[in-house]
């Protein structure tokens, strides 16, 4: 299953793609972990391309396509903005940046999918998730 | 006009408010937006403040709810108060520690453990 969709700078835009994309991932059925990492991967993608990327002007679009099958889901986001340089971007798990507010959407797509590439100078985004547990830091609760 | 339900759902033990999220995903920015500023108010009622947030019904959440905890946080300690988080479930607990954010916020397993953690 192949989805194409070429989208305005709009966050309801991109929610509606999340949900469809989604709903096909669930379709091909995909376990309940490989759901919520794309999901969230896609959240986070889509939110880059919109509000970091075309800076949301509404005369700029975002393109995405979604490649399912049962073993795999191939994704991806493409925006018209300036690009950036994925190394360029501070770890957000280190003093000071663990303070801030933001700057951890990335992290959070390479941690979730099984792969990530930045390609055409970081405007697109292609991500991969295989149907298989993936492994993730240790779930242990800790008291901080 | 969307219909607008609260954020937040708040009740008390003792001095300590104990917060629940009413959706299950704190994912868009509309909504993150709204929970923060009621986060804040709550926050900003009185000196020292306490708040545990209660994350049991919370299935989703993003880099931007992220970003909001960590506003509420340092509201909070500016006001000389604490903050704990609690319930949080498995696949959520995993953004926090991928963020490395679980060593940053006092997380509790149980609403128990975390209403027992607040000092004085």
């Amino acid at each position: 299953m192949k989805l194409v969709f070429d989208i305005p700078s709009d966050f309801d835009a991109g929610r509606d793609v999340q949900r469809r994309v989604v709903e096909q991932v669930v379709l091909h059925k995909f376990e309940a972990d490989s759901v919520f990492a794309i999901r969230l991967a896609l959240e986070e993608a889509l939110v880059n391309a919109i509000k970091h990327g075309n800076r949301a002007d509404p005369t700029k679009k975002v393109h995405i396509e979604a490649l399912i099958t049962s073993q795999r889901a191939e994704i991806l986001i493409e925006d018209e903005g300036p690009g950036f340089n994925r190394a360029r971007i501070p770890d957000p798990t280190t003093h000071p940046n663990l303070n801030r507010p933001s700057g951890r959407g990335i992290l959070l797509i390479e941690a979730y999918m099984t792969t990530a590439k930045w390609e055409r100078g970081g405007r697109r985004l292609r991500m991969v998730r295989d149907n298989t547990p993936l492994e993730l830091p240790q779930t242990k609760s800790g008291t901080g | 006009m969307a219909e607008s339900i609260p954020p937040l759902s708040v009740s008390q033990s003792k001095d300590i408010r104990i917060v629940e999220f009413t959706s299950n995903k704190i994912l868009d920015e509309a909504n993150i937006h709204q929970i923060g500023q009621a986060l804040t108010a709550l926050i900003d009622e009185r000196p020292n403040p306490k708040l545990l947030l209660d994350f049991s019904s919370v299935d989703h959440l993003s880099s931007a709810a992220l970003g909001m905890l960590l506003n509420a946080n340092k509201r909070v300690k500016e006001r000389n108060g604490q903050l704990r988080l609690t319930n949080i479930k498995p696949q959520i607990y995993e953004v926090f520690v991928i963020t490395k954010l679980n060593k940053l916020f006092r997380i509790l397993n149980t609403r128990a453990e975390g209403l027992a953690s607040f000092t004085q």
